[in-house]
């Protein structure tokens, strides 16, 4: 219970180490990207004056020296404020947070997608190694590991959406239409099903071949070998003591690839229309819009560090070696 | 395949296709028969009419918030919340009757205080468009019989022309009076007078407007919903435009090689009105403070080599027309009589060979950079266009690319040397038109002023006098040689017109009925049959 409890607080006062440096970091980076936030929504306005730049500098403190500024964000950021977003006239949280389950749930949904078909692809592989199973998944992975995702996403909606008819093209849920509790998250489902499977396709590729890899290689181990000397039944090796071993690498990476998740939402989110963070980044920075920017930043490393410790979690139950000193 | 080549084809095989198009879950009618599912790109950042002027806040906006009067499309103001108006014989005194009997979207009447606070208190403060007018009042005063009166230190021509909705959308004192506009708690839930109230705005996704039953005249709005669709990707928007998920857009809304196709179809109508209040003029941005530049025959030889009847062809798809000079034909006061450039590479290249610019032995006379704005496919095609035009020139451009921040900061702080650039005329030449050419409005750090650096003391001293009188054939006859002497400078190289059609299923009637178009209220719009 004691070392639990001292993990964890490790734990917290690395993450909280690591959440500083990331702020910094995202403050840098802004300042050096060139470009006046006052001049861009100005210039969407089609009219401007002196009085109205002067205006949004100092709302957005630009008017003040960088290390000012900086200090400023960082004791803002320290008391959880995230700010107001100048452009919209709102709390920068009120509006991370109404994006925040959208992409979540298309992340998340990505996310359990990619491991069930890539792990069940590996085994289909692992079976049929070398045959043409194999052979077929191979190559499976290797279109998906190559394709742009939002490609891919194009070519869904020309098949399912206009040849088909079977999904919506692109949006949350059917607007306009009052369902009942069923209907309206059967209606989310068809809404979600081709952005996820689109988010989804790269990683797929990628855990179908580690699971492949690994699959083979604990195969050739002992214990494998002393459990089918015992007779135990071939499906009974592969659950109990082959996916074990060979998901290791799959669950580190999952770790990896949260981060690419959040960020790779973009251009999959433009396409299909969900109203998630990733759009939110992309109108923030050509907007120069800092406040909501540096938001979305935290926002999202706080995500990944978190979804990073749910990795080593997940890593120290399938395989408690890791675990002993973190 | 690039992308837009797959657009092409996504949206190709839609149209080839032999299935019934109701590929998208939508049944577009739900709650009712009168609803307009219609588009806004991108999302607004606001619906407070007051503090954001930017396009998608005035599209959905216009139908909440409402100006003392609205514009035909001759630009002659109509009754709006002003009932009536006179103007004093000597131009100094502007008198609009508020109508009693409007109530705001929560209930509480709107009364002339209301106007005077949107004119003495808010806009002021907000509207940088507003600011400039409503500076040229003396006082502005209300009196018992529901009338106000604005006096103004001096005549000004265009006076009546900044009343509607974009210009002077009346705002509630009644959640604003002494508060901080832009931190307004009230700015998310917009209360307005118009026929229409935000019912829901599910923030990426759509807004929901419904019909404001207490509406002051009797059975309007005709519509009862109207939903504006938030759609990021153009041949997503392509799509639900030819398969009557939404029935109402505008040429910016699809790129401009799908629009021929969708205004084509059997479904959609072309209206081909409502712009004449913004009616821009698209030209090359040419920095007269650079070297070579800064001589007009360098800019009149520019004229000469760009053909813009191809630019409107086959860059716009034919949405526009060439344009001549400062002012657009829709604009008041725009005048035939003036100095016209034809394309014809033997004059300017005569113009060039008159300022000593020899080519070398590569061809080359010169060279400029050009920035190419970040505004899509039509400027990225426009720029590669003016490359290949002013290479038969002998002039070199170098094409410059940047994102919009950095396209705002190179042309308001003049670190450019070639780009591009539209303003919208607002009706007037002294609104929309004079801020682009005279000399008191050559700002560093300002977008939209005089970036170009061009100054003329006679173009100076008749926009002021035409500015100051309200005599039509003086202000005429002013304008005219305004345009005479531009045309003969030619500080910008004016190259198209441009206009903003709307797509519109042949089921609405009575959508567009002013001079601004989309962003009119839609009071009296029908959705039938």
């Amino acid at each position: 219970m004691k070392a639990t409890l001292s993990i964890a607080l490790r734990w917290l006062v690395k993450a909280i180490l690591f959440v500083f440096v990331l702020a910094s970091l995202n403050f840098l980076l802004i300042q050096l990207v060139p470009g006046d936030p006052a001049l861009v929504f100005a210039g969407s306005s089609g009219a401007a004056d002196q009085q109205m730049i002067n205006q949004i500098r100092a709302e957005f403190h630009l008017d003040r020296p960088v290390w000012a500024q900086y200090i400023d964000y960082i004791l803002r950021t320290a008391r959880f404020d995230l700010g107001t977003s100048f452009q919209h006239g709102r709390p920068v949280w009120d509006m991370i947070a109404e994006r925040l389950g959208a992409t979540l749930l298309l992340t998340g949904s990505a996310w359990g997608l990619s491991i069930a078909v890539g792990v069940a692809l590996g085994l289909v592989s692992m079976r049929y190694v070398g045959r043409w199973p194999d052979m077929l998944v191979s190559s499976l992975a290797l279109f998906l590991y190559a394709a742009p995702s939002f490609w891919l996403g194009l070519i869904f909606v020309l098949v399912f959406s206009i040849w088909l008819g079977w999904l919506p093209a692109f949006g949350v849920g059917t607007i306009g239409v009052e369902h009942s509790m069923l209907g309206a998250v059967l209606d989310k489902l068809r809404h979600l099903i081709l952005p996820a499977l689109t988010l989804a396709t790269f990683y797929i590729a990628i855990y179908a071949r580690l699971m492949r890899g690994g699959l083979l290689a604990v195969a050739q181990l002992d214990h494998i070998k002393t459990a089918r000397a015992k007779g135990v039944p071939q499906i009974r090796i592969v659950t109990h003591h082959m996916i074990r071993g060979a998901i290791l690498p799959v669950v580190t990476y999952l770790g990896f690839h949260a981060t690419t998740l959040i960020s790779g939402a973009v251009l999959v989110e433009t396409v299909f229309a969900w109203p998630g963070l990733g759009r939110l980044t992309f109108d923030a920075i050509l907007q120069r819009n800092y406040p909501l920017l540096m938001g979305i930043l935290l926002v999202t490393s706080v995500l990944v560090i978190l979804l990073n410790a749910l990795t080593d979690l997940l890593l120290r139950a399938v395989d408690p070696r890791t675990g002993v000193s973190a | 395949m690039d992308r837009r080549s797959f657009n092409k084809l996504l949206v190709g095989a839609l149209g080839a296709s032999a299935f019934p198009l109701s590929w998208i879950a939508s049944p577009a009618s739900a709650s009712g028969e009168r609803v307009i599912n219609t588009i806004v790109n991108p999302e607004p950042a606001t619906l407070m009419i007051g503090l954001n002027q930017q396009a998608p806040t005035g599209l959905v906006a216009s139908k909440i918030y409402q100006g003392l009067v609205r514009y035909d499309f001759d630009l002659n103001p109509m009754p709006c919340l002003a009932s009536d108006w006179s103007v004093s014989a000597d131009g100094l005194e502007y008198t609009f009757t508020i109508r009693d009997d409007v109530l705001w979207h929560d209930g509480t009447p709107m009364t002339v205080h209301d106007v005077i606070f949107t004119a003495t208190e808010f806009l002021p403060q907000t509207n940088p468009r507003s600011r400039l007018i409503l500076g040229k009042c003396a006082s502005i005063t209300a009196s018992e019989n529901n009338t106000v009166t604005f006096r103004l230190a001096a005549p000004f021509g265009p006076f009546l022309l900044a009343f509607d909705a974009s210009t002077f959308p009346v705002l509630p004192a009644h959640l604003y009076e002494g508060t901080d506009f832009r931190s307004n708690p009230n700015n998310d839930t917009p209360i307005g007078t118009g026929p229409f109230k935000l019912a829901e705005w599910v923030r990426g996704s759509h807004i929901h407007l419904v019909r404001n039953e207490d509406y002051y005249i009797d059975d309007k709005p005709y519509v009862s919903d109207i939903y504006y669709r938030i759609i990021p990707d153009a041949a997503s928007r392509a799509l639900a435009l030819e398969n009557g998920t939404v029935q109402l857009g505008q040429a910016s809304d699809v790129e401009p090689m799908d629009f021929g196709r969708l205004a084509a179809l059997p479904n959609l109508t072309r209206i081909d009105r409502g712009y004449e209040f913004s009616a821009p003029i698209l030209w090359l941005e040419i920095n007269n403070r650079v070297e070579h530049l800064s001589d007009r025959r360098m800019r009149q030889a520019i004229m000469h080599a760009m053909d813009r009847n191809f630019i409107v062809d086959n860059i716009f798809f034919g949405i526009g027309s060439a344009a001549t000079g400062p002012i657009n034909t829709r604009t008041k006061y725009y005048s035939e009589n003036k100095r016209v450039y034809d394309f014809d590479l033997v004059a300017a290249n005569q113009l060039l060979d008159n300022m000593g610019l020899t080519a070398g032995a590569d061809g080359i006379r010169t060279r400029f950079d050009l920035i190419v704005p970040p505004f899509g496919e039509v400027f990225a095609r426009l720029s590669e266009y003016t490359r290949q035009a002013l290479r038969q020139i002998g002039i070199d451009v170098n094409l410059v690319t940047t994102d919009v921040a950095g396209f705002a900061s190179a042309l308001s702080n003049w670190d450019y040397q070639l780009t591009f650039n539209y303003t919208f005329q607002y009706g007037d030449p002294a609104l929309g038109v004079a801020r682009t050419y005279i000399t008191d409005n050559i700002v560093q750090g300002v977008l939209f002023s005089n970036t170009a650096g061009y100054s003329n003391p006679d173009v100076d001293a008749r926009f002021a006098a035409a500015e100051s009188t309200i005599d039509e054939t003086e202000r005429t006859h002013l304008y005219e040689q305004v345009q005479q002497l531009l045309a003969e400078d030619v500080p910008l190289g004016w190259l198209v017109e441009m206009e903003f059609p709307a797509l519109q299923a042949n089921s609405l009637e009575d959508v567009i009925t002013t001079a601004t178009g989309l962003n009119g209220d839609f009071e009296n719009a029908r959705v039938i049959g």
